[in-house]
């Protein structure tokens, strides 16, 4: 088709048309799907019926609604400022040369391999209070019976924790290559001028990073809607509803309780939330400007 | 500049060529107390519960149960490998083979012509679809299970293998389209219009120039696709039922229960679903890491 000759060797944009229609079909398509869910009365079989803003309704009564959604957030913000401090100083020192950091690197990257389900799994193993590791260390830092999951208030931290376990790889590995790319010139400079190590961090490295600080700090804050694979494996919400995050919840109505349109109602406060996150990475970080940060390269 | 594998060996002759790798040497290279502290601190934490995981499954039941958690084992027993191997694993192996495959195969027939298209298309369309793919890095896969799984229930795919492969590799494309179209871009345009005026159709340009040119992108957009597809856990759970169409997380899940207090057996099961991606990590770790950091290691 088209004018052979004169078209340039440049593909039309029918090209793009198959990917785009796939990914319209399963991802964007679902978002006005949920948006319609959200005002039906559906259990999961048969046919959604139009129930109006029953639904909606139901988010003044629902008496789980506010733990979900302040757990979801403090999860969120803590597991955010919790792993920026390790994976930042971390992925700066891996950025060094040497033997011991190469080793140590090999083994720091290997939690990136496993599934949120393997990594849920070892830990359950790890913190079973009578034969696991929580047995031996439990009574080293006052919790004598070792039973970390089973305490209300502990499995909080302990889902902070298996997800700081999985999620730091991924940020150090951030860190680390980004810190290999600031310039050798700029520490150089500051050494003639006198800087010492932690001058060095707070006027080079810092800044430089600045733009993988974001990167990296969004990604968190979005990554945090996948923590419920973890929350669901290791504790299910519970002990009670003390770590049922809003992901989860949703999972709960939706597919344990079968009131998808409520369940629906909560996604759709979800893809607001996890939309708007990312927009501000895209903003930020320079995604849609892919073009113009490669040019001069 | 890009860390991604994508990008050719820039021009680098110049008297101020200790570009890569080595910047920062002076300011990190020697002793660093702090760093170091730290790093070893992080070793324990991770190596304690891989030490765990990989002794345990060594171990008898009983003996589990009698020697501490992290003491070294005395006489190593496969017998719980033999147990997993016997429960189903090779059936949700293959199944997580098939689907990972299936998605890797489906991003890079989507995505790669989509990116070319993106890289060298003028229409205004193709412009547009590019903002729309970035913005789809947006979605949240969790909230749109609800509507896919209705979706998959219409169209009679539910309990099947599809089903999973179609949202993963979906939800894979955005992603794909970015590494894609930036490895594209690092084509020399000369080379393409070198192509055009011997007269080469869009088509043989892609074939011969585009895809060959970029073969680092497509590994990265495979590295990701398949870890993503291979550790996948929503779309399974909530697409699929029967234990014949179980992928490997589901399975493990299912051992947890089945399995019980026997955390020895369970341990094998997550040592043996770890093991492929682990001899990958071996042979090829920093291809590997780079795919894993694709788009945003920058």
């Amino acid at each position: 088709m088209g004018p052979r000759p004169h078209a340039g060797g440049r593909p039309s944009s029918l090209w793009a048309v198959p990917a785009i229609s796939f990914f319209a079909l399963f991802a964007l398509f679902p978002m006005a799907v949920v948006v319609y869910l959200s005002f039906t009365k559906w259990s999961g079989i048969g046919a959604p019926v139009w129930s109006g803003t029953a639904n909606w309704a139901k988010l003044t009564t629902d008496p789980q609604l506010s733990q979900s959604v302040r757990l979801s957030v403090l999860l969120t913000v803590v597991s955010w400022l919790l792993q920026t401090a390790i994976c930042l100083p971390l992925g700066v020192y891996l950025a060094g040369h040497g033997r011991a950091r190469a080793l140590l690197a090999a083994v720091f990257f290997v939690p990136l391999l496993m599934s949120s389900a393997a990594i849920a799994i070892l830990w359950a193993g790890l913190l079973d209070p009578n034969f696991g590791l929580a047995s031996v260390l439990g009574p080293l830092v006052g919790v004598k019976d070792g039973n970390f999951i089973g305490d209300p208030q502990l499995a909080f931290w302990v889902i902070v924790t298996v997800v700081a376990w999985q999620f730091v790889p991924f940020h150090v590995l951030l860190y680390q290559g980004a810190t290999r790319q600031i310039p050798v010139q700029l520490y150089e400079a500051a050494r003639i001028d006198g800087a010492g190590r932690l001058r060095q961090f707070t006027s080079i490295t810092l800044p430089q990073l600045r733009h993988t600080i974001i990167t990296s700090s969004v990604l968190m804050l979005v990554g945090s809607l996948t923590y419920f694979d973890i929350v669901l494996i290791l504790t299910g919400g519970g002990p009670g509803t003390a770590t049922r995050i809003l992901p989860l919840h949703m999972y709960l109505e939706g597919f344990r309780a079968f009131d998808m349109g409520y369940a629906s109602v909560l996604a759709v406060l979800l893809l607001v939330v996890g939309t708007a996150l990312s927009l501000v990475v895209t903003r930020v970080t320079g995604f849609n400007r892919m073009e113009s940060q490669k040019e001069g390269l | 500049m890009s860390t991604t594998i994508t990008r050719p060996p820039a021009s680098g002759h110049g008297p101020g060529s200790a570009r890569r790798g080595r910047p920062g040497r002076l300011a990190r290279g020697r002793f660093n107390l702090v760093g170091g502290l730290s790093a070893t601190v992080w070793f324990v934490i991770v190596s304690v519960p891989l030490y765990f995981l990989v002794t345990t499954s060594l171990r008898t039941s009983s003996q589990y149960l009698l020697a501490g958690p992290l003491s070294i084992p005395k006489n190593l027993s496969f017998a719980n490998y033999r147990l997993v191997a016997d429960s189903n694993f090779g059936v949700y192996f293959w199944n997580t083979l098939l689907v990972t495959v299936g998605c890797v195969a489906i991003v890079l027939v989507l995505a790669l012509p989509a990116a070319y298209a993106m890289v060298r298309s003028q229409s205004k369309f193709v412009r547009r679809s590019f903002s729309l793919v970035l913005a789809g890095l947006a979605i949240p896969a969790q909230a749109t299970i609800i509507p896919v799984y209705l979706m998959i229930t219409k169209l009679h795919l539910y309990d099947t293998l599809i089903a999973i492969i179609l949202p993963t590799a979906a939800f894979a494309i955005p992603l794909a389209v970015l590494v894609l179209t930036s490895s594209l871009r690092d084509v020399p345009n000369e080379l393409y219009e070198a192509m055009s005026i011997d007269g080469a159709s869009p088509f043989r340009t892609f074939l011969t120039l585009a895809v060959p040119l970029s073969r680092g992108g497509i590994t990265t957009v495979g590295i990701f696709t398949a870890m993503g597809a291979w550790n996948g856990f929503l779309f399974p759970l909530v697409l699929t039922q029967s234990s014949s169409r179980r992928v490997l997380t589901l399975g493990l899940w299912t051992f947890q229960s089945q399995f019980g207090v026997n955390v020895p057996a369970i341990c094998a099961a997550v040592t043996l679903s770890l093991l492929p991606l682990l001899i990958l990590y071996l042979v090829g770790r920093r291809q590997l890491l780079a795919g894993l950091t694709a788009g945003f290691g920058r």
